[in-house]
Order: structure tokens, then C-alpha cells, then sequence
């Protein structure tokens, strides 16, 4: 007897593996030929600690409206109870459950909870308070991702990467600011002004606010910030003269759900 | 002596007698044949026929206006690692380092020192903006699908025969 049983599945198993993964062990061990690099741009703008800072003394529906609007047209952001086509239409109940948002609106009990007072100023009690991914130096959503989809940059910024998202929702699940939408259906048709510059989502990956990266990337200010012409202030927070630091000296600013040690980067002005 | 019938478990007095012939030949060969068929059913349609190469096409007012009709890279270059090179151009826009620093950034310094935007919609897209007669070209041919159209969009005046993914 030549081979016994024992020998013969050796061999065709060592020969299976050199047969199929040789080849492509070859090809992805070889060195490669990429050789440029990539750049930041020149006119970036950059900090070490990236915070915002709303003076809701200058904020009142319009304005609000303006901001949220704003936002949600750069990125892409679907309104879900206005589809472009009546087949898309769905129950209000519906839309409202599952409408997306990056920058939306609250009132102060909910945005606060905690922090409510038995008698709150009038005033207080009706602003719409402008509510956001509020960029956590500590952040649970990012502990929580089991892929690295969402992670913190140096710069605080809590970023995500939509290409790694599988859309297990534990994130949303982390938050405790409710920052975070689902997209339970493709977004597109809900999309009336396409930003052909910004990419949509696709069904099945969470969103949120990135305090607008791709425009910080290229020199411009917060999409919100701009439009809230002057009631936002966005800049370092470890840099003693930009004008959060300036405004957060010179008047007193709350932040939402401090208590969780979240440390949230978006102040609130009173 | 009959021959004694051995294995590994121990030795098990004489081998059985089993004739040497194929049972059941009527049905095992019919039921072989129709199988081989079945198998290679989906090849007898192709059979002698041939896939023309995929020819993607260049003809966009953005690349006819160009004096110097070169791609971020050498063209052979293009062909082979254009997949390699988008994926760098998304990791150094979206993700960072292990210390949190940003991987890259947002422009492409090309080897012949010019500098790109990386992005896949505003720059590949902007001179390439015919994506059904270049893109979907080659993918179709050889049957991949990039699942960049889910999110990017697709800057293209709509051919009519559009509709490949």
C-alpha cells in the first residue's frame, strides 16, 4: 500500500492551501505601488478642542428654523413627512417617529431635564432650544460602536464613518441626548434640494450632526453658525482668545445633562 | 485461507464477498447525465458567443475641453489601483490615526506634485460625469458592484439607457 488514509487528506489539504491561497497571499504580500500623499488644505481650520456655544438670549423660532434648515440642506438631511412623490407619502405618525434630524429644536424640560426649576422665567420656559450632537469630550456612543464607525477625532469631534456603520443602533441606544437617527428607509426620495456636493445615507446607517467637518476642512464656518447669524459661537475651546472662550467668560452657560460626566461641548446661554 | 479484513479498529475475520458491478445502472447514468446538464445549464447559452470588451467612454464636455488629457494618475496606473486609490482618498478624508489626528486630509497630492480635491462625487465625477458609459462600463463586464451609489450621488445628466446599479 502506497498512501494511507491518513497521509492522502495531508496532502490534498496542504495542496489545497497553497493552491488557493498562494496566489492571492502573493499578490497582497507583494509591495505595492502607491506612492503619493495626501494633504490637508492649506486654508483647514483647526483646533485642539472644538466646542459651540449658543446665546439663546438672540434665539427664537426664526431663527431656530434658520439654523435647522440650513443644516439639514448642506447635508442632505430627508424630511420624511414631505416626499417628492405622493407613492412615498407616509402616515404622520410615521414620519414623526422616524424623521431624522441633526439640529432640531426642544423645550427647556426636555432639553434640561434635571435642571428644572419650580418657577423658570417665562421666557426661559418658551425658547426653542437648539439641540445637536452636543461632541462629548466622553463619549458613550463612540465606546460603544463595535465597528469604529463612530470615533472621536483629536479635535473632539465626535465623526462618523458612514462606510463602516452596519447599523446596530447601539450607539443610538448610548446617547443620552437622543443626537442619533436611524435611517429606517432610503433617504432619498424624501430629499427636495439634493446637495450634489454632500453625499446622502443609505438605509440601515445612523446619522447625526458632525459640527460640519467638510466645512471646517475647507475654511468655512458651521453651516448653522452661519446662518444663526451671531446667536452661535463656534471655535477652540483651549484657546483662551476665540470667541467661545470670550462669551463663556462674560456670561453664565449651562450644558445639557452635565451630571452624566458626558462633558458635552455645546453651552447654552440663558 | 480467506483474505482477512483489517482496519484500524481491529481485525474483522473474514472480508465480506460483495460483487463487483454497478447497482442500479438504469437509474445512476440517466440520473448522472441529467445532472451534468443541470450543472452546466447557465454555460450552453454563452456557448461560441463572445462579450465585447467594454469600451468606457471619455467623451465628457469637462475631458474634451482639457488640452492635457491625464487622470490624477497615469492612465495604467488608473486601470489597475483606481479602487486603491478611492479608498485612501475616503480614509484620509473620514477616519484618523490611532491617537485621533486625521489620517490625511482632503487633497491629493498627485505624483507629479499636483494637488486634488479627494472626494469621489466632486472630483472623479466631475470630468467623469458620464457614469453609465465609463463607470458601469467595465463593472458590468466584470460583474462587480461598488456600493459607492448608495450615498454618493451621481452627478450625471440622466442617460436614457441608464439603470445599471
Amino acid at each position: 500500500m502506497g498512501i494511507n488514509r491518513r497521509e492522502f487528506i495531508r496532502i490534498a489539504g496542504l495542496s489545497t492551501l497553497i493552491g488557493l491561497g498562494g496566489k492571492s497571499a502573493w499578490e497582497i504580500l507583494a509591495p505595492g505601488e502607491v506612492d503619493a500623499a495626501i494633504a490637508e488644505k492649506p486654508q483647514a481650520l483647526k483646533a485642539t478642542r472644538w466646542a459651540m456655544v449658543i446665546d439663546m438670549r438672540k434665539v427664537d423660532e426664526q431663527v431656530a428654523a434658520r439654523c435647522a434648515q440650513a443644516c439639514h440642506l448642506v447635508h442632505n438631511v430627508p424630511d420624511l413627512s414631505h416626499p417628492m412623490e405622493a407613492k412615498d407619502a407616509l402616515p404622520p405618525e410615521v414620519a414623526a417617529r422616524q424623521q431624522l434630524k441633526w439640529l432640531w429644536t426642544e423645550q427647556f424640560y426636555n432639553a434640561f431635564p434635571g435642571d428644572e426649576q419650580e418657577h423658570l422665567a417665562e421666557e426661559v420656559k418658551a425658547k426653542p432650544f437648539m439641540v445637536l450632537c452636543n461632541h462629548c469630550q466622553n463619549p458613550p456612543c463612540v465606546r460603544v460602536c463595535p465597528t469604529k464607525a463612530t470615533f472621536q477625532r483629536e479635535d473632539g469631534i465626535v465623526m462618523m464613518d458612514m462606510h463602516r456603520c452596519i447599523g446596530c443602533r447601539f450607539c443610538m441606544a448610548g446617547c443620552p441626548f437622543s443626537a442619533r437617527s436611524f435611517n429606517w428607509r432610503d433617504p432619498r426620495p424624501y430629499i427636495k434640494d439634493e446637495n450634489k456636493d454632500y453625499p446622502t445615507r443609505e438605509i440601515g446607517v445612523v446619522e447625526k450632526c458632525l459640527f460640519c467637518v467638510e466645512r471646517l476642512a475647507v475654511g468655512l464656518m458651521p453651516a448653522c453658525v452661519e446662518a444663526s447669524q451671531g446667536a452661535m459661537a463656534f471655535g477652540d475651546l483651549n484657546d483662551p482668545k476665540s470667541q467661545v472662550r470670550e462669551w463663556l467668560r462674560a456670561n453664565f452657560a449651562i450644558r445639557r445633562k452635565p451630571y452624566l460626566g458626558t462633558n458635552p461641548q455645546v453651552y447654552y446661554i440663558v | 485461507m480467506a483474505e482477512e479484513y483489517k482496519n484500524e479498529f481491529g481485525v474483522f475475520g473474514e472480508r465480506p464477498k460483495v460483487e463487483k458491478k454497478l447497482y442500479d445502472a438504469k437509474y445512476v447514468i440517466p440520473g448522472l447525465i441529467i445532472f451534468l446538464i443541470l450543472v452546466t445549464l447557465p454555460l450552453w447559452p454563452n456557448l461560441g458567443k463572445t462579450v465585447p470588451v467594454p469600451q468606457p467612454s471619455l467623451a465628457t464636455p469637462a475631458i474634451e475641453k482639457m488640452k492635457d488629457k491625464k487622470c490624477v494618475e497615469a492612465l495604467e496606473f488608473m486601470r489597475t489601483n483606481h479602487m486603491r486609490l478611492l479608498i485612501d482618498w475616503r480614509d484620509g478624508v473620514v477616519r484618523t490615526d490611532e491617537k485621533g489626528a486625521t489620517q490625511g486630509g482632503r487633497e491629493y497630492v498627485a505624483t507629479d506634485g499636483k494637488r486634488y480635491t479627494a472626494s469621489l462625487s466632486n472630483t472623479c465625477l466631475e470630468c467623469h460625469s458620464n457614469k453609465t458609459q465609463f463607470c458601469d462600463q467595465c463593472h458590468n463586464y466584470v460583474a462587480v458592484v461598488p456600493n459607492c451609489w448608495g450615498c454618493h450621488i451621481i452627478k450625471e445628466q440622466q442617460v436614457a439607457q441608464g439603470g445599471a446599479k
